[in-house]
């Protein structure tokens, strides 16, 4: 964890979000019984959470390094609808799925890097710079697909997509494939110190001879190609893209994000805590459809858990402040 | 003032007994007295990491001591938080500045306590008690709606001293308030000092520049390792070396590095050209050979720091050219840095550290990439390069996992020195290097900076006090309203010299 020196901190945070998550699993056994706990249930949670967990993945980046992206859902959309326009699976017809999967990620990036290059080199706020991608990329996937859905065609793509590798949804493997190597580049690699480092302190890091505007290009730049490879998990799922992909997206992630322990001032990641943030909704999504239970509800027990977890975190916080003034 | 005569029965305003003050894995204080009598200035020393900030923390409300007991007017008192300490007459000034960069000077003197009827803020009194403290403080031009973020350190320092002053205290705590200050500032803060033990009011003054508590000190206790090593010591009777023997244990040669000289053929390494920024400062020239050290002195806000700032790219210049080695540097910090150029920042807290990421993290801050292979990290690496200038350092304590918010300030801008001694410099700009620094690590610092500069760095320092400028540099530049005034061998100019010449400029 970035977070290491905080000794007991992290762990303790982790221990909680642990907890809450048997929690809810022992909620689910009790009320749902084998409904719940049969593996095929637990698929369908995993399913449910890789498209929101890839996308709170490059998130995490984001909010780490003290930014924010509000963009990630509709990229998303965008990139579902662009990798299923007729044209796209009439080249992945000729060529192979993958024309399908690079499209979309390179939808994905490169909307990704318009963001970055917006804060960095335009000073515009990442607040407003991604609520404006937010819209126009909205739009933009509505004129293309003409407010339609596009219905995937292309036999190979499912082949891949739709496969149990080890008895596990591709699309689960791609989320745990994801998550490992954001854990890797946060804790492992430069780009994840300097990530850390930047949202510490960014005058002290530019004043290290950090580069901080190239970083912050590439960390939106991430972010997007996580939306790129969300679509594609969105594609295999659904079957079809639609400019409606992703919406509100953004709102679920960033509270994976947060309730997993990484500030949302920036200077502290965990990728750890996001995956098990991103778990905590999905089972608790899946619980509330298990038992029939109104979607307004739920929403009001999603806003708790957000409440709850964010007093948790401040408690941290400042008992670790009352040690360290 | 209190009669230097110890006999004198005066009640003590202030008394702390026995207090002790515990952080998880480090005991900061360990019994400390300290007797404090109204109208004195009564000084707290001891070394970086001996636990004086601990110690009036406590008293400030933002620590709750561990064990020990506290009274005013010989009643205990508990403090549980600022609030409480305010209300019973305790005023203080942190170390670090804590003033709210988004607020106006009035709004930061008045945070907590605002000037308000029936829920409404009373602005214009607000600003007219504003303007008369800061008269007070000999600052007019810093006026009640100024943003506190577009001031300079001292500036700020001004401000948290005017805040402390609003408060009617008759306790003022004051943590290291000169070390942002030059020597008119200083000599402001020491008329002020002198005006409120006048008054009454008790001065808790920490600094670690022997001589300024010569001039305004009355009594002194000295903290080591967070106990008492001598209370209420008087001033007059306690010759220095005694003071620097119960500070560090030992006799400190407190004194500056010889200067070889620069060799005769030493090639220049950083040039400076007709540099400028804005109306900041314009025309600055300086070149700085291998194995040189140049200083700037002037008074605050003379431009000095934003001459460093500029050479270093982290300002982008209006005019002139940066060389180092004969190429010019293209604009950005990155660029400077990639070129050998290090810059230890004035402001550790927002400039420097990292606070809550470790200390090697901190040191290798600029190097990680460096040390890293292929982009992944070698943290391993990292550890041993931090501990090999932790060591050398003295930084205390030697952990490299620490977090650096729980450093002493000292200690902390000893990890600044340490990221550049590990990434290892042609250029060296420094800027307050020895701001906080214990007369121990200072001898030392100087004696590194100057073995830097014998292995063929060029160095640049800026610092405040003017003898510091005069005994380490070679060279001086006499900075005054953002032209360089004077230049000149370090060793054929006084610090009257200077102050005249600083002086002059300004009034030109
Ligand atoms: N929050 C904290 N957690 C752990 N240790 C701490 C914390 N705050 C301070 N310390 C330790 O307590 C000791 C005393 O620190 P303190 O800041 O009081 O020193 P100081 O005398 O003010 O030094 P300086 O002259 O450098 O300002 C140091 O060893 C420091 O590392
Ligand atoms: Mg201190």
């Amino acid at each position: 964890m970035s977070a290491r020196s905080g000794l007991m901190g992290p762990a303790l945070r982790m221990g909680g979000l642990v907890f809450a998550l048997i929690l809810l699993v022992v909620v689910g056994a009790v009320t749902a019984g084998e409904r719940f706990m049969s593996p095929g249930n637990l698929t369908t949670i995993l399913s449910l959470a890789a498209v929101t967990g890839v996308v709170s993945i490059g998130m995490t980046f984001v909010i780490t390094s003290g930014g924010i992206d509000l963009s990630v859902g509709a990229v998303l959309g965008l990139a579902s609808i662009w990798a299923s326009t007729l044209s796209t699976q009439y080249m992945a017809e000729d060529y192979g799925w993958w024309v399908i999967v690079v499209t979309a990620l390179a939808v994905g990036l490169a909307a990704g890097l318009v963001n970055g290059a917006l804060i960095a080199y335009g000073k515009v706020p990442a607040f407003i710079a991604t609520l404006a991608m937010l819209a126009a990329a909205r739009g933009l996937a509505e004129i293309i697909a003409g407010r339609r859905t596009q219905i995937v065609d292309v036999e190979p793509f499912f082949d891949v997509f739709q496969a149990r590798p080890l008895g596990l949804p591709t699309i689960v493997w791609i989320f745990v494939v994801v998550a490992a190597a954001g854990w890797f580049l946060l804790n492992r690699t430069t780009f994840g110190r300097r990530t850390v480092a930047v949202g510490g302190n960014p005058e002290a890091s530019r004043l290290a001879g950090i580069k901080i505007k190239r970083h912050t290009l590439y960390l939106y730049g991430l972010a997007g190609l996580t939306a790129g490879i969300g679509a594609v998990i969105m594609l295999a799922r659904t079957t079809a893209g639609s400019s409606t992909h992703g919406t509100l997206l953004e709102l679920d992630a960033i509270a994976a994000v947060v309730v997993g322990g990484t500030l949302l001032a920036g200077g502290r990641g965990t990728i750890t805590g996001t995956v098990l943030g991103v778990l905590i909704f999905s089972t608790l999504t899946n619980i509330f459809v298990l038992n029939n239970l109104d979607s307004s509800v739920q929403a009001i027990a999603k806003g708790a858990i957000i409440v709850v977890a964010v007093l948790l975190q401040q408690w941290f916080a400042s008992r670790e402040k009352a040690t360290s003034t | 003032m209190v009669d230097a005569d110890p006999h004198e029965a005066v009640e003590p305003l202030l008394r702390m007994r026995g207090i002790v003050k515990e952080f998880p894995g480090a005991r900061a204080l360990d019994g400390v007295d300290l007797e404090v009598r109204p109208g004195e200035v009564h000084c707290l020393l001891g070394q970086n990491g001996a636990g004086k900030s601990t110690l009036i923390k406590i008293l400030a409300g933002a620590h709750q001591p561990t064990a020990g007991e506290i009274l005013l007017d010989e009643e205990p008192v508990t403090i549980p938080d600022p609030v409480a300490a305010l209300k019973l007459g305790i005023a203080t000034i942190y170390q670090e500045l804590d003033v709210v960069d988004g607020l106006t000077v009035a709004e930061n003197i008045y945070l907590g306590h605002e000037l308000a009827r029936g829920g409404v803020s009373r602005r214009s009194d607000a600003a007219r008690r504003t303007r008369e403290i800061m008269q007070r403080l000999g600052h007019p031009e810093i006026t009640p709606h100024r943003e506190v973020g577009r001031l300079p350190a001292a500036g700020k320092q001004i401000v948290s001293l005017a805040r402390a002053l609003s408060r009617d205290a008759r306790v003022v705590v004051m943590d290291e308030p000169s070390a942002v200050l030059d020597s008119e500032e200083v000599g402001n803060l020491h008329r002020i000092v002198r005006e409120l033990t006048a008054d009454g009011v008790a001065v808790v003054y920490i600094s670690h520049r022997l001589e300024e508590i010569r001039q305004l000190g009355d009594r002194i206790t000295v903290l080591k390792d967070g106990r008492t090593v001598a209370t209420s010591l008087l001033v007059a009777d306690t010759p220095t070396n005694d003071l620097i023997k119960l500070m560090t244990g030992r006799a400190v040669e407190y004194a500056f590095p010889d200067r070889p000289g620069v060799p005769e053929g030493a090639a220049p390494v950083l040039e400076v050209e007709d540099l400028g920024l804005g109306d900041v400062f314009n025309d600055v020239s300086l070149t700085v050979r291998a194995g040189e050290i140049v200083g700037l002195a002037g008074l605050v806000g003379s431009g000095r720091s934003e001459i460093l700032e500029t050479i270093y790219g982290a300002r982008r210049s209006t005019s002139g050219s940066v060389r180092v080695g004969g190429k010019r540097l293209r604009s950005g910090v990155d660029a400077a840095v990639a070129a050998g150029v290090g810059l230890c920042p004035e402001e550790r807290k927002s400039q420097g550290l990292l606070l809550d990421e470790p200390v090697y993290r901190n040191i290798t801050l600029s190097t990680f990439a460096r040390i890293a292979r292929g982009g992944l990290l070698d943290e391993g690496a990292e550890r041993a390069a931090a501990r090999e200038q932790v060591e050398a350092l003295d930084l205390r304590p030697a952990s490299v996992d620490r977090n650096a918010r729980t450093l002493s300030g000292g200690n902390q801008q000893k990890a600044l020195l340490a990221r550049w001694l590990v990434h290892g410099c042609r250029v060296l700009l420094l800027d307050e290097p020895t701001r906080g620094v214990d007369v121990g690590a200072r001898a030392e610092i100087y004696s590194l900076i100057r073995r830097l500069a014998d292995d063929g760095a060029a160095v640049v320092v800026v610092s405040s006090e003017i003898p510091e400028v005069l005994g380490l540099a070679d060279r001086v530049l006499v900075i005054s309203d953002g032209k360089a005034v004077h230049e000149g061998p370090a060793r054929e100019i006084d610090e009257h010299a200077v102050l005249d010449l600083v002086m002059e400029g300004s009034v030109a």
